[in-house]
């Protein structure tokens, strides 16, 4: 608050100099001394330090961005040609602010099935948003504002920006129980014992398939007795489908869960994101759905959600919705990009395979069976923070503190050296 | 609310009562709970089978005042339509132009085989936020060369209007913001939502279509110490206003002397003059006395990027290491809202502006657009001269940029969209870039009817 004084006094004086204003106000000091430095995001500032280390040996398995196999970000062929055909064609006019009419049909196919009655009955309203992040943060601050009295029960753990999103958004937050530390798997008893206790039309963050950062998912039988445990409480399922294709390699299979939902009459909401699935992280593009009883509603929900992006962003970004549209809007581009999300989740399903093998070999005394169990990009190895300090200073190896790995920064370059010293450090 | 036996599942339970118990069906209200007496089943009303929209409330909203406009001009099936309603620039042909610059830059980028579509930083494009820093401050600019600059890439001025002020609502203990009268729609719900609380200032005149100086500086001059204050940079939307050089200087020693914190909005540099220098004079200004300011900045216009969203939020601080700690902070604003920033246009930009034969290529496009806006002025002033139309007509070339505030009413706005197909905001507000040659006799004769007529 000196500051404020300062300011006033500056006021006061320059108030009773009107007449020759001062020119410059070098004697005033900076409105911004009290601005505390920033704490590094967990998650990106870990590519940071990776990037300073100039060690040879260095490995990132932190931020969970897809790798090839030397350890190179990859541009998918059907991306590649989506591009070619767009450039020179496109025009740059904004998009309405709900996004690209073409680019959401489509989407929606993914998410709901290509057959679904909800997309012909229209009654999915449905915005482009700015990747998962976006559509995450437009469903938050629309359910505030359209329902002021409710919270967000959250997963625990869960990808740490949920937590940001809907804080910002002003929606208080509970959680449940999710991840078993002890069998690194899920606790389901405690995850329906969590479910049957909150009261009845609670608002629930469920990530359908992979789940972040655990890559701990429900069966699907799981699936069902949540799906109907939710039925029976009258909860709102929201779902964060961030992985679609990329958890088994089929994109009808990673949308099981969703599925169930949907038979079961569920009106659900969804955050669906191209960033992994079609590598297109730094377009920014996706988009949020939420199922309505009908179209008239659908059409309400769609005009609120405009709404709420106006004063954010006016509109989305084009480029990412042509790209998206264009691949998925030609057979050809389908097949090729359905290849291309199997190749990249059979690599990381390999990774596991061949991690846990090495580990096994060289005689851990530890189960490593979970790295095999879990699905997606994530490995949640169970390592302590301190353990994971050792693998960053000791062997340049990055990752997030919570021990979790990005399988997708494996390669068969690495995984022999990544399997060394994860066993050096936890072996005691 | 569908009776329950129209409903896809009600169909199914009806279905399933029949086969158990009696087959009428059971039009009660899903108020009513558990099973009805005849067997028929009714879902309770905590059963997700049956389940009501936890967002049946939802109203539909209306549609926005700018971009309503179009749709409705979409709809309409005259072949003698004319669209001035949103602001985006149009050929003579009445067609969206992409620069050929732009399409070289995407070009370049297409060709390069090791460019990649990994994250962007939180802050975005790094070589993109330096270069537009260069582009409003001047590259001489001595709050860049010391480093008290923080530059985030946001998305186009909305986004870097939302994100800076956020910041604002959580780091600067005023939470009042001065927008002018009128201002563009979008202004005062970004501020609203971002948590600040908007307050007016005096700026246009209705009475000479020019600028309510007196009243601005008194507006100002009341305003509470440290009060933040929307400044439009040229070519102030909807009115085409803009303040001279003096009455610049005159404003920036008056908020100075109240210690008003400075938010200037830069949707259409190069637009206005055709010089990108010209039309960064007021900002450079302020910045040249050493304080400090906010800068939301865009290259939908200028650039023709509309789409595309790019553009950059910029925070000049009395300091090197206030700057440092400022960007950290505007991060944590941007992660929970979309993580980081489109990359495709920030791309383009940084392509454009590094290479100097293609930045000299784009100074020549973008005064090319400037100076056909200037000519449409030319011709509606002298068709409504000629035309002998009632009324003070200079303003039309007396205000600059893309937009002129005609300072026709909400009724001669309606009647002419209704009979002569002629699209504009209900403000009066017509987009200079949607005229041509060949649609401004159109245009002329629909004012001159609508000020003479009987409305």
């Amino acid at each position: 608050m000196a500051m404020a004084i300062g300011m006033k006094l500056a006021g006061r004086a320059g108030g009773a100099a009107m007449a020759t204003p001062p020119a410059t106000i070098r004697s005033i000091s900076s409105w911004w001394r009290n601005v505390e430095p920033a704490a590094k995001d967990p998650i990106l500032g870990v590519t940071e330090a990776f990037l300073a280390d100039r060690s040879p040996d260095k490995v990132n398995v932190g931020v969970g961005a897809y790798r090839d196999d030397n350890g190179k970000p990859v541009v998918l062929d059907c991306v590649r040609e989506a591009e070619r055909r767009i450039v020179g064609n496109q025009n740059m006019e904004y998009l309405p602010m709900g996004g690209s009419l073409k680019f959401i049909e489509e989407t929606l196919k993914l998410a709901y099935g290509s057959e679904s009655e909800f997309i012909k009955e229209k009654r999915i309203a449905a915005v482009q948003a700015l990747s998962g992040t976006g559509a995450c943060r437009l469903f938050a601050d629309f359910q505030r504002r359209f329902r002021a009295n409710s919270q967000i029960y959250i997963p625990v753990p869960t990808w740490s920006n949920h937590h940001n999103i809907w804080r910002d958004a002003q929606v208080p937050q509970r959680t449940f129980r999710y991840y078993h530390p002890e069998s690194r798997g899920l606790d389901f008893s405690s995850l329906l014992e969590d479910v049957k206790n909150t009261p009845s039309g609670s608002f629930f963050l469920l990530h359908a398939c992979a789940h972040n950062p655990t890559g701990v998912d429900p069966t699907e039988e799981q699936w069902r007795e949540i799906s109907n445990q939710f039925k029976v409480k009258n909860h709102f399922a929201f779902f964060d489908m961030a992985y679609q294709g990329f958890a088994s390699g089929d994109p009808e299979r990673d949308a099981k869960a969703i599925r169930i939902f949907l038979e079961d009459g569920h009106l659900i909401g969804c955050a669906q994101s191209y960033a992994k699935n079609m590598g297109l992280y730094g377009q920014r593009i996706g988009c949020l759905s939420i199922l309505c009883e009908d179209e008239l509603q659908a059409v309400a929900v769609k005009s609120q959600l405009q709404q709420i992006a106006r004063p954010m962003y006016s509109n989305p970004p084009v480029h990412g919705a042509l790209l998206v549209s264009t691949i998925l809007g030609d057979p050809e581009l389908k097949t090729l990009w359905l290849k291309e999300v199997k190749g990249m989740a059979d690599r990381i399903i390999g990774m596991r395979t061949t991690l846990r093998e090495r580990l096994e070999k060289l005689g851990s005394s530890i189960s490593w069976e979970h790295i095999t169990n879990q699905i997606g990009m994530f490995c949640f190895s169970g390592m302590t923070p301190e353990q994971v300090d050792r693998l960053t200073n000791e062997f340049h190896i990055y990752m997030t503190r919570n021990g979790r790995i990005s399988m997708a920064g494996v390669t068969t370059g690495n995984v022999d050296y990544l399997a060394g010293a994860i066993h050096e450090v936890t072996k005691s | 609310m569908m009776p329950m036996c129209e409903s896809t599942t009600g169909r199914r339970l009806n279905t399933l009562g029949r086969h158990l118990a009696a087959d009428r069906c059971d039009r009660t209200s899903s108020s009513s709970s558990g099973m009805a007496s005849q067997g028929t089943i009714s879902p309770s009303p905590t059963a997700g089978v049956f389940a009501e929209s936890v967002f049946g409330n939802v109203a539909q909203a209306p549609e926005d005042p700018i971009l309503g406009v179009t749709v409705a001009f979409n709809k309409d099936p005259s072949p003698i339509k004319v669209n001035l309603g949103v602001g985006a620039y149009r050929t003579e042909e009445g067609k969206p132009l992409v620069l050929n610059v732009v399409r070289r830059a995407e070009q370049l980028l297409i060709n390069d085989q090791t460019r990649v579509k990994e994250y962007l930083p939180i802050t975005g494009l790094a070589e993109f936020n330096k270069l537009s820093a260069k582009l409003i401050f001047g590259s001489n600019s001595p709050a860049i060369k010391e480093n008290r600059v923080a530059t985030v890439q946001c998305l186009s001025g909305t986004g870097s209007l939302r994100v800076g002020a956020e910041f604002l609502a959580k780091h600067y203990y005023e939470r009042t913001i001065y927008v002018p009268v009128p201002t563009w729609g979008n202004h005062p719900k970004v501020f609203i939502m971002a948590g600040l609380s908007v307050k007016t200032y005096r700026y246009y005149d209705p009475a000479t279509r020019g600028l309510n100086f007196q009243g601005l500086l008194e507006d100002l001059g009341a305003a509470e110490p440290g009060a933040i204050v929307l400044l439009h940079a040229c070519a102030h939307n909807p009115t085409g206003v803009d303040p001279t050089p003096d009455q610049w200087e005159q404003i920036r020693q008056l908020m100075r002397s109240k210690g008003l914190l400075p938010f200037f909005d830069s949707a259409y540099q190069g637009f206005a003059s055709g010089s990108l220098d010209a039309d960064a004079h007021s900002v450079r200004l302020f910045v040249a006395d050493g304080g400090e300011l906010l800068m939301a900045q865009s290259y939908a216009k200028n650039m023709g990027l509309y789409g595309e969203r790019v553009g950059a939020l910029s925070i000049v601080c009395k300091a090197a290491d206030v700057a440092s700690k400022v960007e950290s902070q505007l991060k944590l604003v941007i992660r929970p809202m979309y993580s980081s920033p489109p990359i495709h246009g920030a791309a383009i930009v940084a392509t454009i502006l590094r290479d100097s034969e293609l930045y000299n290529e784009w100074t020549v496009e973008l005064k090319a657009m400037a100076d056909r806006i200037i000519s449409m002025r030319t011709e509606l002033q002298e068709a409504l001269l000629t035309k002998g139309t009632p009324g003070d007509w200079s303003h039309i070339l007396k205000q600059i940029g893309m937009f002129t505030f005609t300072g026709l009413n909400p009724d001669q706005v309606a009647f002419m969209r209704s009979q002569y197909h002629i699209y504009m905001t209900s403000d009066g507000r017509i987009s200079m870039a949607g005229l041509s040659s060949r649609t401004v006799p159109h245009l002329a004769n629909a004012i001159h009817a609508a000020v003479t007529g009987t409305v």
